[in-house]
C-alpha cells in the first residue's frame, strides 16, 4: 500500500497554488492528509501532481466578524478545538468536533479537507449545513462563493472545478440565546456516524419555539436540512408531543443503504436522534433563557 | 523520472539530511532510511495508530504524512523516550502493568500517551480510554495499557511536585 | 545471608515477574521481520486476482519488466519444476476429507478467491514493486462465484472449483450414544438455528518473510513472522525437495498471530524462489489490504440444533447439523469443524449426541483456526441451547446449568467422542460447578435482579448472561526444549515454541530457574530458530506452556542432576549432599563450599585427548521432548452484564467477570493478560467484527474503517477469578491459557443481550449481533420514547 508516483508541489501562497492547479492536469490538493493519504496509499487516488497546501499560511485563520465565523480551509481541527473564540461564539462546533476522529487525526486534519472530502456523515459537513456555511472558492479565473447546499453534488463529490480550491468557509453564527445539540450514533468512538443530527432551537417569551434548525447526516450523500420539520416546529411548545411528531417526520425521509447499514435503520436512527437532539436543545434553550 | 527532494529533519534531536522520493511516507522514511524501526506500520490508512509519532511535539500518523512534509520539522519517535538508557516513567509503567504482549502496537501507544499525559496530567479511566481510541491493540484487551497510563500519570505527578 | 542467596523463589514458577521481553519493545528495539534490513535486499509485491473466481489466461509482463528498478516478474510458468508439480501441503490429512483441494504457489489456470496470488513482482523497493504489479496484464475470464456455504450445497449451485465433483470438502458425523432413540422419549425437545459469522485474527503486525539463498549449500534462510518455524521449514523442504541442512527458518519477534500465522502461505515460497533466481535477499511484507484479502479467517457456521431434556431440565441429548464454510481451500483439513463439533458438550453431561458436519467450499479466503479455534462457536451454540431450556421451563439459567454439570468426582470424565488428536475426549480434571459459582459470586449475580429493576425504572435495559466452556489445550505431539549451560556459565534454553506475545521468554525461564537455582533473568530463551534445535511444532492451540514448559522443566531437571553428578566428582562428595543455588552447586551443609556452573560446564565438555570422566555424556545440557498422551482441559465461566439502548440497538458491556481454570499458573500476571486480551477478541466477535462480501464473493470489508475491531472504549474492564485444578497429566500440573478468554465471551454476551430484551420476547441467534439487527428484532419497540 504505497502511493503511486506523483510530482510534489509545495506552494507558499494561494496565488501560487491556484497557478499550479491551472497548469497541471490530474492534480490533487493535499490538506491535512487524513482522507487523501489513505486513498493514495490504497491507490484509489493516483494524482500526477500533488499540491501540498500545508505551507500556505494565509489559509489558516479563525475570525469572528459581524455574526459570522470565518475559518480558513487549512485551519486544523485541533486549532478549532482549542479556539477560545469558537468556544465563546459557537460552542456547538466544539461539541461536534469531539466526535471527529482521534487526537492524532484532529492534530493534522483540516476543516477544508473534511469539507472537500465530503463524507456523508462527517461532523464538520453537518455543522456547515446547520450553520448555513458559505464556501469561498478560488482559482486563477477568480473567486466565487458556493452555498453549502450546492457544494456537494454527488456522493463524496463537490462542486469544485479541477482548477479550484476551497480557501475558506463562513458560518452564520447562531442567535445569542438559543439551545443547541449535536447527537450522533457511531459504532465506536471516533468513527464516522451512521446518522448524526444537530439542531438549534430558540424560544420566544412564551416559551414556544421561535426558531428551529436541524441538520441530518447519513441519510443522503450530503446532510439534509428538513425544511418541513423546521417549519412545523415554529410556534410549538418544546414538549414530548412536539418532538415525537418531528421525529416521526424525520423517519419518513428516504435514506441511502450500503453493505453494512440498511436505509430502514438509517431512517430509524433519524427518528431517534432527531428526538434526542430536540430534547437536548430545548433543555439547553430553557437554560439559556433563564440563565 | 522519480520526483525527489532533499530534506533536513531533526529526528529525536539529531539532524538528518536525505534525498528522498517525494512519495515516501514519513513512516517508511523513519524505518527504512533512518533505520529507526521502533515506529511500526500497522494499516497504512490511519486507523491503527501503530505509526504514531510526534511532529513538532504533537501526535500524528506517520503513515499519513509524506517525509517531504517534515523538511525543517522536529520528529520524535519511540526511540527518544529512554534517551538516557533508562526506561522513562511511562515505559516503566507499561512493564509494571503488563501493558504490552506482542509489543507491536506499543510504540504508537507510548507516543499517544506521551502527548496525552503531557496535556492531561490527571486523567480518569474514561479519559484514558478515549485518548487511546485511535490506537488498536489486539493482544491486551487494553486493560494493562489503561492501568499503565493511570499509573504513569500518578507517578509523573509525584515526581514533578 | 550471603549476597548469593538464591533469589529464584521470587522469580520462579508462580511468580508474577515482570517480563524479560518488555524493555526492548518499550525502547522500540524489538525486531519484527520488517525491521530486518539485509544488504542488497529486494522487495516483492504480488499481482492478485481481482475476481473471487476466474480462469487465468495469458499474462503479459512486458510493461512491468520495462519499469526501472524491476528485477523479475514471476508467474506460475516461471516457477521451478518442483514447485509447479504440487499444490501447497494439506497440514492435517483426514479420511473424511473428500476433496483435499489446495492452491499452487501461484495461480496455475484458475483463481478461487479474490486476492489469490497470480504473479510475484520483485523490485528495488516496495513502491516500485507495486507500480510494476499494476502494469502486469492478466487475462481473466470471470467464473460464477460461490459466496454462501448454504447455497453452495444446493442442487445446481455453481462450483467453487471448476471441475470439482461438488462444493463439499468433507462430511463427517460425531456421535455419542443413540441420539435419535433418546430424543423419541424426551419430555421436551427444543430447536435452535444459529448463525456465526466470520472473523479474522487481525494481528497488528501483518505477515511477512525474507528469503536468502546461499548458492554454496543451495539452501535458504527464511525469516518469517510465523507461529512455528519448524513446521514451516518442513513445508518448505517438501515444496523445494531439499535436505534438512538446506532450509533454516527463523521467526523473529511476532506482532500477534492468533492462529492464522500458523498456516503456510504461498508468498513464502515465492520469496524463496525469487531469492534463488536473483541471488539476492527478497523481502515481502503483507500490507493491510492483502491481510484482509489473504490471511486466513475463521468460520461462517450455520447450526440447526435440537436439545432434548427431561422434566427436570436434565439433558438427554443434543443433535443437529453444522454447515461449516472452509472457503476456497482446506489447508488445515477439517481441524476447525472437528474441534467445534467435539467442544459442544462442554462441561455438561450429554448422554446422547449426534452432529452431522459438512465442510463446504466457497470462493472466499480459507477459514482456519483463529483464537479459540472453533470452540467459541460450539460454546455459543450450546449455551444458547441452555438458555432456551431455562426460558421454556421457566427456570433460572444458572440453575439449569448447575443441574447438568459434570461433577468433579466424575474426573477423569470420558465424553464419549474422539478429539482431533485421535484420543477419546477425556477431561483430566476440573471443577465446573465451582467455576460457575465463583464467577456468579464475583459478578454479583444474586444482586442483578435489583440492578435490573432500578435500571428499568429509568428506561434502561440491563441483561446478564453466562457461558461455561471446557477447552482442550496442550495438544501434542511435543515441543522440545534444550537447556544448555555454556562454558561461560551462561544458561540458554532453545525451543521451537514461537511466541507472538505470550511471554514465553519469561515463563520458560521461570520454569527452568527453579531447577537450576538461578534468577530467571540469568536464563536466555531462544525461540523458533530451526538451527538451534532439531524438532519443534510451534505456538498455537494453547499448547506451549504445557508442551514446551514441561520439556523445559524436564531438561532443566536433567541438567541440574548432571551438574550435581559432575560437581560431586569434583568436590568428592555424594550428589545428595548438593544443591543448586545462585549459579553454584553447593554443599547443603556448608553453602560456601561450591562449584560454579561455569566450572562444571567446562568440566562437562571434557579435555581433548582425555576420556570423559564418570561415563557421563558430554556437555552440561539436555534436550527433552515431553510428549503428552492427550489434551489437558482448561475450563471457565464468563458472566457478561450489558445495557442495551433499545432505540439505537447499542450494546454496552457494563460488567464482565471471568472465572478461569488453567491448572497451575506459571505467571499470574501473564495469564491474566492472556484472558483479558482473549475477552476483547470475543467482544469483537460478539458485537463488532463483520466481513461483508458481495454476491460475487468479492470482499467488501478491506480496511479498519469498515471492519470494526474493538477499541479501548469498547471493551470492559474484566474481573478475573483464578481457579486452580492442576492437571495430573504433566509434571507441572499446567493447562493452556491463551484462548479461554475468547471462547465463552460470545455466548455470555449474546445471552446477556437476549436477557436485556426479555420484555420484548426477542431471540438472539447470531453473532455478531449488531445494533441494526437488534433494532430490526425489536420492531415497533425500538421506537421507545419517540412513539
Amino acid at each position: 500500500m504505497k502511493p503511486a508516483p506523483f510530482t510534489y508541489h509545495d506552494p507558499r501562497s494561494v496565488s501560487d497554488a491556484v497557478a499550479l492547479l491551472a497548469t497541471h492536469d490530474n492534480a490533487r490538493v493535499l490538506a491535512g492528509g487524513q482522507s487523501l493519504m489513505p486513498m493514495m496509499n490504497f491507490r484509489y487516488a493516483m494524482p500526477d501532481h500533488l499540491i501540498d497546501l500545508n505551507k500556505v499560511s494565509e489559509l489558516a485563520y479563525i475570525r469572528v466578524e459581524n455574526n459570522t465565523l470565518n475559518i480558513g480551509a487549512m485551519t486544523r481541527q485541533r486549532d478549532i478545538e482549542f479556539s477560545a473564540d469558537i468556544g465563546q461564539h459557537c460552542p456547538l462546533l466544539h461539541a461536534a468536533l469531539a466526535h471527529v476522529g482521534h487526537r492524532q487525526t484532529r492534530n493534522r486534519g483540516t476543516l477544508g479537507g473534511s469539507l472537500c472530502h465530503q463524507d456523508p456523515s462527517a461532523e464538520m459537513v453537518n455543522m456547515a449545513a446547520l450553520l448555513d456555511a458559505t464556501m469561498h472558492v478560488v482559482s486563477q479565473r477568480g473567486a466565487r462563493d458556493i452555498p453549502l447546499a450546492d457544494f456537494a453534488v454527488a456522493y463524496m463529490t463537490t462542486a469544485l472545478e479541477p482548477d479550484e480550491l476551497l480557501a475558506g468557509v463562513t458560518f452564520a453564527l447562531p442567535a445569542k440565546k438559543h439551545g443547541h445539540a449535536f447527537v450522533e450514533f457511531a459504532r465506536r468512538h471516533g468513527d464516522f456516524a451512521i446518522v448524526a443530527c444537530s439542531t438549534m432551537l430558540a424560544l420566544d417569551s412564551h416559551g414556544n419555539i421561535s426558531n428551529a434548525t436541524i441538520a441530518l447526516s447519513g441519510l443522503s450523500h450530503a446532510p439534509l436540512r428538513p425544511a418541513a420539520i423546521e417549519q412545523a416546529l415554529l410556534g410549538q411548545k418544546p414538549d414530548a408531543a412536539t418532538f415525537k411528531a418531528a421525529a416521526a417526520e424525520a423517519e419518513k425521509i428516504s435514506a441511502i443503504s450500503d453493505a453494512y447499514v440498511s436505509s430502514a435503520y438509517r431512517q430509524h436512527l433519524a427518528r431517534v436522534l432527531t428526538c434526542r437532539a430536540l430534547e437536548q436543545a430545548a433543555a439547553h434553550a430553557k437554560e439559556m433563557q433563564h440563565g | 523520472m522519480a520526483d525527489t527532494r532533499t530534506i533536513s529533519a531533526i529526528v529525536n534531536g539529531k539532524s538528518h539530511t536525505a534525498t528522498i522520493e517525494t512519495r515516501l511516507t514519513l513512516v517508511d522514511f523513519l524505518r527504512h532510511e533512518l533505520k529507526l524501526t521502533g515506529t511500526h506500520v500497522g494499516c497504512e490508512h490511519g486507523v491503527c495508530g501503530a505509526c504514531t509519532v510526534l511532529v513538532g511535539g504533537i501526535s500524528a500518523r506517520a503513515c499519513l504524512m509524506l517525509a517531504v512534509q517534515c523538511d525543517g520539522l522536529e520528529v520524535a519517535t519511540v526511540e527518544s523516550l529512554a534517551a538516557d538508557g533508562k526506561l522513562n516513567t511511562l515505559q516503566q509503567a507499561f512493564q509494571d502493568n503488563h501493558g504490552l504482549q506482542c509489543g507491536f502496537c506499543t510504540p504508537g501507544m507510548l507516543m499517544t500517551l506521551t502527548e496525552f499525559l503531557r496535556d492531561h496530567p490527571e486523567p480518569n479511566e474514561a479519559q484514558v480510554r478515549e485518548a487511546l481510541s485511535g490506537n488498536l491493540c489486539r493482544c491486551t484487551g487494553y486493560q494493562g495499557i489503561v492501568d499503565a497510563a493511570l499509573d504513569a500519570a500518578k507517578k509523573m505527578r509525584g515526581t514533578t511536585r | 545471608m550471603s549476597a548469593e542467596k538464591r533469589p529464584d523463589s521470587l522469580t520462579g514458577f508462580g511468580a508474577s515477574v515482570k517480563r524479560k521481553e518488555d524493555p526492548a519493545f518499550l525502547r522500540g528495539e524489538g525486531q519484527f521481520v520488517d525491521d530486518i534490513h539485509l544488504p542488497d535486499m529486494l522487495h516483492a509485491a504480488f499481482v492478485r486476482s481481482p475476481y473471487a473466481h476466474a480462469k487465468v489466461g495469458a499474462i503479459d509482463k512486458h510493461a512491468a519488466l520495462e519499469l526501472p528498478g524491476v528485477h523479475a516478474v514471476i508467474t506460475f510458468a516461471d516457477l521451478p519444476e518442483e514447485i509447479r508439480r504440487q499444490t501447497m501441503p494439506l497440514l492435517v490429512p483426514h479420511p473424511a476429507i473428500k476433496q483435499p483441494l489446495l492452491p499452487y504457489a501461484l495461480a496455475k489456470d484458475e483463481t478461487c478467491y479474490a486476492g489469490e496470488p497470480v504473479a510475484c513482482v520483485i523490485a528495488d523497493n516496495r513502491y516500485i514493486a507495486e507500480d510494476a504489479a499494476q502494469l502486469v496484464e492478466v487475462d481473466y475470464e470471470p467464473l460464477p462465484a460461490v459466496n454462501d456455504c448454504r447455497a453452495a450445497i444446493e442442487d445446481g449451485a455453481p462450483l467453487a472449483h471448476a471441475g470439482a465433483e461438488s462444493n463439499i470438502a468433507a462430511r463427517f458425523p460425531v456421535k455419542v450414544g443413540d441420539a435419535d432413540r433418546a430424543f423419541a422419549g424426551a419430555a421436551h425437545v427444543f430447536r435452535e438455528k444459529i448463525y456465526q459469522h466470520r472473523g479474522g485474527p487481525f494481528f497488528m503486525e501483518c505477515r511477512g518473510a525474507i528469503a536468502q539463498y546461499d548458492a554454496q549449500s543451495q539452501g535458504y534462510t527464511l525469516h518469517v513472522s510465523s507461529q512455528g518455524s519448524h513446521r514451516l521449514k518442513r513445508c518448505m523442504l517438501d515444496m523445494f525437495d531439499l535436505g534438512d541442512h538446506q532450509m533454516r527458518v527463523i521467526t523473529p519477534d511476532v506482532g500477534g498471530g492468533f492462529g492464522p500465522k500458523g498456516s503456510f502461505y504461498p508468498e513464502y515460497i515465492n520469496v524463496a524462489v525469487a531469492a534463488r533466481l536473483l541471488r539476492r535477499p527478497v523481502k515481502w511484507i503483507e500490507d493491510r489490504r492483502e491481510n484482509f484479502l489473504t490471511t486466513h479467517q475463521e468460520r461462517d457456521q450455520y447450526w440447526d440444533m435440537e436439545i432434548a431434556v427431561d422434566a427436570n431440565a436434565k439433558i438427554i441429548g443434543v443433535r443437529g447439523q453444522l454447515i461449516h464454510e472452509t472457503g476456497a481451500y482446506v489447508p488445515w483439513g477439517i481441524v476447525l469443524p472437528w474441534i467445534t463439533a467435539t467442544t459442544v458438550p462442554g462441561p455438561y453431561v450429554v448422554p446422547h449426541f449426534k452432529l452431522d458436519v459438512i465442510s463446504v467450499f466457497t470462493n472466499k479466503i480459507q477459514t482456519t483456526p483463529v483464537r479459540g479455534a472453533g470452540r467459541p462457536e460450539a460454546v455459543t451454540t450450546m449455551e444458547r441451547l441452555m438458555d432456551r431450556v431455562a426460558r421454556e421451563l421457566k427456570l433460572d439459567r444458572a440453575e439449569v446449568r448447575r443441574r447438568n454439570f459434570i461433577q468433579p468426582e466424575q474426573m477423569p470424565y470420558k465424553v464419549g467422542i474422539i478429539f482431533r488428536d485421535g484420543r477419546p475426549v477425556t477431561y483430566d480434571s476440573g471443577d465446573y460447578p465451582a467455576s460457575q459459582a465463583a464467577a456468579l459470586k464475583t459478578a454479583d449475580y444474586d444482586g442483578f435482579a435489583k440492578r435490573q429493576l432500578e435500571a428499568r425504572a429509568q428506561g434502561r435495559y440491563l441483561g446478564i448472561g453466562m457461558a461455561n466452556a471446557v477447552e482442550a489445550t496442550g495438544l501434542g505431539p511435543y515441543e522440545s526444549a534444550t537447556v544448555r549451560v555454556a562454558t561461560s556459565g551462561k544458561i540458554v534454553i532453545y525451543t521451537g515454541a514461537t511466541p507472538q506475545g505470550q511471554s514465553h521468554k519469561t515463563t520458560l525461564a521461570q520454569i527452568a530457574s527453579d531447577q537450576l537455582g538461578v534468577d530467571f533473568n540469568d536464563i536466555t530463551v531462544v525461540t523458533a530458530d530451526t538451527a538451534t534445535i532439531a524438532l519443534g511444532i510451534g505456538s498455537f492451540a494453547a499448547r506451549t506452556a504445557v508442551n514446551a514448559g514441561s520439556s523445559v522443566h524436564m531438561a532443566a531437571m536433567e541438567v541440574a542432576a548432571k551438574a550435581k553428578k559432575i560437581a560431586a566428582g569434583m568436590m568428592e562428595c555424594v550428589e545428595d549432599d548438593l544443591e543448586l543455588s545462585g549459579g553454584y552447586v553447593r554443599l547443603k551443609s556448608a553453602p560456601d563450599v561450591k562449584k560454579s556452573l561455569r566450572e562444571i560446564a567446562v568440566k562437562s565438555i571434557g579435555m581433548p585427548g582425555f576420556s570423559m570422566a564418570g561415563g557421563l555424556p558430554p556437555g552440561l545440557e539436555h534436550t527433552a521432548h515431553f510428549t503428552p498422551d492427550q489434551a489437558v482441559y482448561s475450563s471457565g465461566t464468563h458472566v457478561a452484564e450489558v445495557e442495551v439502548d433499545i432505540e439505537t440497538g447499542e450494546v454496552k458491556i457494563v460488567r464482565y467477570t471471568v472465572a478461569h481454570d488453567c491448572g497451575r499458573v506459571i505467571n499470574p500476571m501473564v495469564v491474566e493478560g492472556q484472558v483479558v486480551g482473549g475477552v476483547a477478541h470475543g467482544v469483537g466477535n460478539a458485537l463488532y467484527e463483520q466481513l461483508a462480501f458481495d454476491e460475487n464473493a468479492q470482499p467488501l470489508s478491506t480496511n479498519f474503517g469498515e471492519y470494526l475491531l474493538p477499541m479501548a472504549a469498547d471493551v470492559p474492564k474484566v474481573d478475573l477469578v483464578h481457579l486452580e485444578t492442576p492437571s495430573p497429566l504433566n509434571p507441572l500440573g499446567i493447562k493452556g491459557a491463551g484462548e479461554g478468554g475468547t471462547i465463552s465471551a460470545i455466548g455470555a454476551i449474546l445471552g446477556a443481550v437476549e436477557h436485556a430484551l426479555e420484555p420484548f420476547d426477542v431471540r438472539i441467534a447470531e453473532a455478531p449481533i449488531s445494533p441494526q439487527r437488534i433494532v430490526a428484532l425489536l420492531g415497533e419497540h425500538a421506537r421507545g420514547r419517540t412513539l
